[in-house]
């Protein structure tokens, strides 16, 4: 044997030994961790959640973010909620009374209600924050313009009076999404709308634990024991909010194929919204179970710029409306026609305002009219700025279908493709799309930010104080006053067709489709209550 | 030396300001809007404008620039967008996750590494030395997420030996921190380990046919000896430099690896960041990261007088 071969074989032999001894001081390690982290798995119940996405921003009257009004349902309560039928229900209410000429709205709070500090909720409480909602939500700005006193009568008990009847009292009081109404102290209801609190007491069913919230990793929410729920069961966001865990985690993992790869291995309970393309490996898992949590589901829509020419012409915008189809949309992205719905209605279908008046002939692919259209309105060929968002699973495969469809129908479409947060950015521009503006772009809304006119953002037709695209429709605005103003829920939804008539007759927006995300979770989780947004009271680990 | 010291570190002051400037003028040239992102999908462009209002982005850049690098020489990082707390406790919260990533993942890629290389080098020509060079290029060549996958796949789903992802502190327990560790740091030594036993290969086929190894060897020193005292002792200039490169390298590295294994660290807060548009972050992050490279490069300068005798500052 060589000097070398003999040096080389000495090396390997120590390498040999040591690489032993670590491999069995780790295993040692190993079994220790495991046998003291299942001695702690039992002290408490932990639900350990992924959300959609990471909390970064904790005051939900600040932003709009679904994430951040998730936190909201977490950490605060609300005078109304609607239930699992949509119907709105006293939450924080005890009882309501509406004066014979509707103009005097009486709230008497429930007794035993109490902030994260051990303080009693006061009316003064209430009326602070719904003061702060007022100034910030658009369906609360709208509220606020009919009310004309607010006023506690009582520790908890308070009177808002109206200047002429309208619905939107409850209808506002119990919005189920962004912004929600929820119920601050007075001394943190008080900051500056514009300005994000920094107090996060509330008088939720879950405390959230500030001192254990990890921006990027995770944040912690610990059981309320002095919340009085109501007595009735649960059902969507209103009933008894019985918490049933001591703990909920929500972990911050931001990679979809990491998070089913650890729920799969049980270091995860719940997933709020796998996505589509990996449905299958936790359908094939039998300690998974599948939920549609929100069972209205979200729609796709595309919005048009109305202050970019061509846009700024009706019939180029109908043009598109008679060129497009839902289910190419659908197909693309979701696929499987189990999540998905073809549902020609500015309203989610299966909710009350739900209706095909004004959308005959429409969303059928009708190409001829489309061109006929575009010829009657003179279109010159301009390319249309079709903003691309390519990072967001659930959006990636609707504009390259826009643009297909588009060009059959005769328009020149230039896709543009960007991070969802550079589109974000970009649709608030509203310089030419030659300049940097934008024509049209796609996007997602949830069932319950859609149920009525008022709801849709995307309906807003104030011409500069709309969404970004500022449709600017007086007849579209009347409508949505007329809407506010209505108290008859059947004349309500008859407000509300004629509305979804005049939306597509002028094009604010283009319905693409209905579709469904169901929420992944292990067999030993039950309890999770179908609502619109993501709650965990009533959820227990079996 | 001590001069030597102060000269470098003295430089870094207009390698950082460049750096800043930099950084600060490619942040506010991308497209994105923090204000818009913060609003949310409802909110209308009033409150877009109130909010960047807030956050002092609707001034001039210069003014913008301004404030920060007076706050930034006060040692006043500033406030993250979104999180609303001060940037500095977010880096330290980050800390502690990304230096136990790296410095595990150099301990395992030089304690594989460099023998391997001196096996290969004493192995010049055999199969030892094709499948240590093979490995390397191997290791170079599949991006570090295919390999966090496959060892995700094996040792944590298949095996169950591994958690699929987290971190614990290493003031729970040495073992759960270990535990959590040990896969990203394998996946993250991969090239390193190619990189360093490339490099050490090199180095020792370079000193074998010294002189002073003859003379080692006529000596009478054992070869294991004249293998770890004279031949890796005096080709370990180019290795430390590998090293230590890989160490600021491994910035690059860690943010991969983090968000494939879901480690609190900086490189996920970069990612967040950006994605998000947290200016004050991202310039804080970047500049953190910028200083920790100079500084390791003046360390590994200073470590050649430790191997090397005859070079002197």
């Amino acid at each position: 044997m060589s000097l070398t071969s003999r040096a080389a074989s000495a090396l390997l032999s120590h390498l040999r030994m040591g690489l032993s001894r670590a491999v069995l001081a780790l295993s040692a390690l190993f079994f220790l961790s495991a046998i003291l982290s299942a001695g702690s798995a039992h002290a408490e119940k932990t639900l350990r959640v992924v959300m959609h996405s990471d909390v970064k921003i904790l005051d939900p009257i600040w932003t709009t973010a679904y994430i951040v009004r998730n936190h909201g349902y977490m950490v605060y309560d609300t005078l109304f909620a609607i239930d699992a039928n949509g119907e709105v229900k006293p939450q924080m209410v005890d009882k309501y009374d509406v004066s014979a000429d509707q103009l005097t709205h009486t709230f008497t709070l429930r007794e035993g209600l109490l902030w994260h500090d051990g303080q009693p909720v006061t009316a003064e409480d209430c009326i602070a924050s719904i003061k702060r909602w007022g100034a910030k939500d658009a369906t609360g700005q709208k509220l606020m313009s009919f009310v004309a006193s607010m006023e506690a009568t009582g520790p908890s008990s308070f009177v808002i009076k109206v200047k002429q009847p309208t619905g939107l009292v409850l209808v506002g009081l119990g919005k189920p999404s962004s912004n929600v109404p929820f119920m601050m102290p007075k001394r943190v209801a008080e900051t500056d709308p514009n300005t994000q609190i920094s107090d996060f007491t509330g008088s939720g069913p879950f405390v959230f634990k500030r001192d254990e919230w990890k921006p990027g990793d995770k944040a912690v929410y610990v059981k309320f024991d002095k919340y009085k729920p109501r007595s009735e069961p649960a059902s969507g966001l209103a009933g008894g909010k019985v918490v049933k865990v001591d703990r909920v985690e929500w972990r911050a993992i931001s990679d979809h194929q990491q998070a089913i790869n650890a729920l799969l291995a049980g270091e995860l309970d719940f997933i709020e919204q796998p996505p589509h393309d990996l449905l299958p490996l936790l359908k094939a898992d039998s300690n998974i179970t599948l939920i549609d949590v929100n069972t209205m589901g979200n729609q796709y829509v595309l919005r048009p710029n109305w202050t970019a020419k061509p846009f700024d012409d009706a019939r180029i915008r109908q043009a598109m409306i008679y060129a497009f189809n839902q289910e190419d949309f659908l197909k693309a992205v979701i696929g499987d026609p189990e999540y998905y719905k073809v549902c020609k209605s500015y309203y989610p279908c299966g909710s009350t305002n739900y209706s095909t008046k004004g959308m005959d002939g429409l969303l059928e692919s009708n190409f001829k009219k489309a061109q006929d259209l575009l010829k009657e309105a003179g279109y010159d060929g301009t390319p249309i700025v079709l903003m691309h968002s390519t990072d967001l699973q659930v959006l990636t495969n609707l504009a390259p279908v826009a643009k297909s469809l588009m060009e059959k129908a005769g328009f020149k479409v230039d896709m543009q493709s960007m991070d969802w947060q550079t589109l974000v950015a970009r649709r608030a521009k509203k310089d030419p799309p030659s300049a940097g503006g934008w024509h049209a772009f796609i996007t997602n809304w949830i069932a319950a930010d859609i149920g009525n006119p008022i709801f849709q953002a995307f309906m807003n037709s104030a011409c500069d104080k709309a969404l970004f695209g500022w449709p600017c429709d007086a007849e579209m605005e009347k409508l949505r006053n007329d809407y506010a103003l209505e108290t008859d829920p059947a004349k309500q939804k008859a407000i509300a067709e004629l509305a979804q008539a005049r939306a597509a007759q002028v094009v604010t927006h283009i319905p693409l489709g209905q579709w469904f995300q169901p929420s992944a979770m292990r067999k030993n989780i039950a309890g999770v209550l179908p609502a619109p947004a993501p709650v965990f009271w009533n959820v227990e680990i079996k | 030396m001590f001069a030597y010291i102060l000269r470098r570190l003295a430089a870094t002051i207009p390698v950082m300001l460049v750096v800043a400037v930099l950084v600060f003028l490619m942040l506010r040239l991308t497209p994105a809007d923090p204000a818009a992102i913060i609003a949310g999908d409802n909110a209308n462009a009033e409150q877009v404008a109130e909010i960047r209002k807030r956050l002092g982005l609707d001034q001039p850049i210069m003014t913008q620039f301004a404030i920060w690098v007076t706050k930034l020489a006060q040692g006043d990082l500033g406030e993250s967008f979104f999180f609303k707390k001060q940037v500095v406790e977010l880096i330290a919260d980050r800390l502690e996750p990304t230096v136990s990533l790296a410095v595990l993942t150099i301990i395992i890629a030089a304690m594989i590494a460099i023998p391997l290389g001196v096996i290969a080098a004493y192995k010049q020509g055999s199969w030892l030395d094709r499948i240590v060079m093979g490995f390397s290029v191997l290791g170079f060549s599949v991006p570090v997420f295919v390999i966090g996958y496959l060892l995700i796949y094996v040792f944590a789903i298949q095996l169950n030996w591994f958690p699929v992802q987290g971190y614990q502190r290493l003031s729970q327990g040495f073992g759960g921190w270990l535990q959590r560790l040990i896969l990203p740091a394998f996946t993250l030594s991969v090239i390193y380990v190619a990189l360093i036993a490339r490099m050490t290969r090199t180095s020792v086929l370079e000193v074998m046919n010294e002189d002073y190894i003859r003379t080692a060897r006529a000596k009478g020193q054992t070869e294991m000896k004249v293998l770890v005292r004279h031949a890796l002792a005096n080709a370990a200039v180019p290795i430390v430099t590998v090293v230590g490169l890989g160490i600021a390298l491994l910035i690059g590295g860690v943010v991969v690896t983090e968000s494939v294994y879901t480690i609190p660290g900086l490189g996920r807060l970069t990612v967040d960041a950006v994605l998000a548009r947290d200016y004050p972050t991202i310039q804080a992050v970047i500049l953190l990261f910028s200083l920790v490279y100079v500084v390791i490069n003046l360390a590994v300068d200073l470590t050649y007088t430790i191997f090397d005798p005859r070079i002197r500052y």
